[in-house]
């Protein structure tokens, strides 16, 4: 088995769970930087997926799984460039899926999608399904990778009708070391949010992402079905107002134009990576369907989203305005009131 | 409702007729007509008062019912405040549209336009249904009435999930509330997705056609878009229930249409009336007319095969039947009311 960007916490995690299961024999770990978490048992080999030598890594270790993991948003090292990014994301893609077509022991290719490609528009429905096609298609940034990414894929999967593949659209993923866009977002002091506009928002656990790309790559359970392309996102959702409430963090309304301004403000201080797709999902929001990850790939998350973003929070420390804090100062004044004794 | 499948379009004699109607019942009908209105006015009054009581208003008559209701806005505002709270997929926030939005309308409804509703038993208790009604009044409140009504009067005190146009959700603060208050965009996936969960779904297919018609076509039911509502009840097997609404065409009478200033701000039309833009936000108060809102026997849909949806014959029939149906109420309705305002 050969699992890309492992030098993320993500990946590094997988690898270690994968490892445990009986019929898995070898991990081969791929990134382009050396991970700074340990990686169990498993080899890692310092390739660059955007080069050609991943063919050869794939023939001389007769891999028979493919996770492709290394589509993501934000360079891992400090400062990288969004062009970098975009080409690890699309060019990496091509490379790996023209590896695998040429490698005959290829059987099976798990691919770490995102949500992101349904975009975010007032013109969507409110709830996407996987056939939903996207009424205004991500111009630009992670959205559009994912996008194009999906697009190889399924020219892969025409290519090579053999190998079953499999392509995960991950809602946002948070969990206690979660290192994404959403995650440092949420750990402003103050969040900046869009004025009038309160978006609803899913979250999947980490340890509910690991598990479903573990039931992706193994052999699909009875009566279930771990080919195609799944939603994946935990049950219900947050309005952005009502996790910033949970967080305690005061949020900060402005104008929807001078939003983008501040975005580039905030990412040109290196404070946050606030990209123009963040924004619009920032202010439309993104809900998913779940019903097919449920019933043909047979994965019920064991955290909603409520409690992936409760876990997310206990790992961030209080903010500003702790709700146990708010709620106690209300239960004072209660007190106060005399009729209010008791009633609480 | 035999002679009911003429659709009277553009210059069909009968068209230009039946407008008049209305000024002839305002002009003082004999009082025969007039005898059964006070009687049905009487009755969903007291279901008004009964329905009401479950959302917080009826601790006031109990003892210390002041400090009660204090407390009570207390553990709202502690859930608020720490975001306790829950909101289904598509953004319905079910305790502040309970507590706030139905509070803050409920006066409006009561004292302002002074909703008479019948036929309310036409609404199922519970499972999916689809309430088709008509559309006017520039401004949507003809919606948020039709809400409150299905709300407050309803034995199951039903939460009605309107669909509204992409506008809605364009605006920023109205695409807030709106998807808070349980509305949704009106677009085929959205519409089956609720009413598969088994929600009251409520729709108005005439659209910024009907919202936003001169006065002069008041109680004229414009197309009914291409019927997509009637194929998405059918594969749902949701009944249709038609709706109208009397008294909302009257509320800002739109003389003249700003093609130029509506065009400006991305709007569909830009509606002038006596007061508007003239008087500035005083333009925006509503006239006070008296509403009557008539919801229709069902008609069920559940009979057909599952092709029949992508039968467009068979679409356009029902539509105008339903089409049909709330024409000839809107005309009956208006034969029997006094005047606009009473």
């Amino acid at each position: 088995m050969l699992v890309t960007g492992v030098a993320r916490q993500l990946g590094g995690r997988f690898v270690r769970r994968i490892l445990r299961e009986p019929d898995v024999d070898r991990v081969i770990g791929v990134d382009a930087v050396p991970p700074e978490h340990r990686l169990g048992g498993a080899e890692f080999i310092r390739a660059d997926i955007r080069h050609p030598t991943i063919g050869k890594l794939l023939a001389e270790h007769a891999v028979d799984t493919v996770v492709h993991m290394d589509v993501s948003g934000t360079s891992l090292a400090k400062g990288g460039s969004r062009a970098a990014v975009k080409e690890t994301n699309v060019i990496g893609t091509m490379q790996l899926l023209g590896a695998c077509q040429k490698t005959p022991s290829v059987k099976r290719l798990v691919v770490k999608s995102s949500t992101s490609v349904y975009g975010s528009a007032p013109r969507d429905p409110a709830v996407f399904t996987e056939t939903t096609p996207p009424k205004s298609l991500p111009s630009g940034g992670f959205a559009k990778d994912t996008v194009e990414v999906e697009g190889y894929v399924r020219g892969f999967a025409r290519r090579r009708p053999d190998v079953a593949v499999c392509v995960l659209r991950f809602a946002n993923i948070l969990g206690p070391c979660a290192d994404s866009p959403l995650a440092e977002y949420f750990s402003l002091p103050v969040l900046p949010t869009v004025l009038g506009f309160d978006p609803r928002l899913q979250f999947v656990h980490e340890d509910d992402a690991i598990e479903v790309l573990r039931i992706a790559t193994g052999e699909p359970a009875r009566s279930t079905l771990n080919s195609g392309t799944f939603n994946i996102a935990g049950d219900g959702v947050l309005l952005l107002s009502q996790a910033a409430r949970r967080l305690g963090r005061p949020t900060l309304p402005f104008f929807l134009p001078s939003v983008t301004w501040v975005g580039s403000v905030l990412r040109s201080v290196g404070v946050l990576d606030f990209s123009p797709e963040q924004v619009r999902l920032l202010t439309h929001g993104r809900v998913v369907d779940t019903a097919q990850m449920r019933e043909t790939l047979g994965f019920h998350p064991r955290y909603s989203t409520a409690d992936a973003f409760a876990d997310f929070a206990r790992s961030r420390g209080p903010g500003l305005l702790p709700p146990e804090t708010l709620a106690r100062t209300v239960d004072r004044i209660a007190a106060l009131v005399p009729a209010g004794r008791g009633q609480n | 409702m035999a002679d009911a499948k003429v659709i009277p379009f553009g210059d069909d004699p009968r068209a230009k007729r039946r407008p008049r109607r209305p000024a002839r019942g305002r002009a003082g009908r004999a009082a025969a007509p007039l005898a059964p209105v006070p009687v049905q006015r009487e009755e969903p009054q007291q279901p008004a008062d009964a329905q009401s009581a479950p959302s917080g208003a009826a601790q006031a008559p109990e003892e210390g019912g002041w400090d009660r209701r204090l407390a009570h806005g207390l553990s709202f505002l502690r859930r608020r405040i720490t975001g306790e709270y829950e909101v289904d997929d598509f953004g319905f926030d079910e305790e502040l549209t309970e507590q706030v939005v139905m509070s803050a309308l409920r006066p409006v409804y009561e004292k302002y336009f002074r909703v008479e509703v019948k036929g309310l038993e036409n609404v199922p208790d519970k499972g999916a249904a689809l309430i088709v009604a008509n559309h006017s009044g520039t401004l949507p409140w003809d919606g948020l009435m039709l809400q409150v009504a299905v709300h407050d009067h309803h034995p199951a005190a039903r939460h009605l999930r309107m669909l509204a146009a992409d506008l809605v959700f364009r605006l920023p603060v109205v695409n807030e509330l709106s998807r808070k208050l349980g509305h949704t965009l009106a677009c085929t996936e959205d519409a089956q997705g609720l009413l598969e969960r088994g929600e009251l779904v409520g729709v108005m297919p005439e659209g910024f056609k009907g919202i936003g018609k001169p006065f002069s076509e008041r109680y004229k039911l414009q197309r009914f878009g291409r019927g997509g509502f009637v194929s998405t009840a059918l594969r749902a097997g949701a009944p249709i229930v038609p709706c109208s609404i009397v008294g909302a065409e009257e509320i800002y009478p739109m003389v003249g249409n700003a093609k130029t200033v509506a065009r400006l701000f991305g709007f569909p039309y830009f509606p002038l009336t006596p007061t508007w833009p003239w008087l500035g936000p005083l333009g925006l108060v509503p006239l006070p007319t008296k509403w009557t809102i008539q919801f229709g026997e069902p008609i069920p849909t559940d009979g057909y095969s599952p092709e029949a949806a992508d039968d467009p014959m068979l679409m356009f029939n029902l539509t105008d039947q339903v089409r049909e149906t709330i024409q000839h109420t809107l005309y009956k309705l208006l034969v029997q009311r006094r005047s606009v305002f009473f």
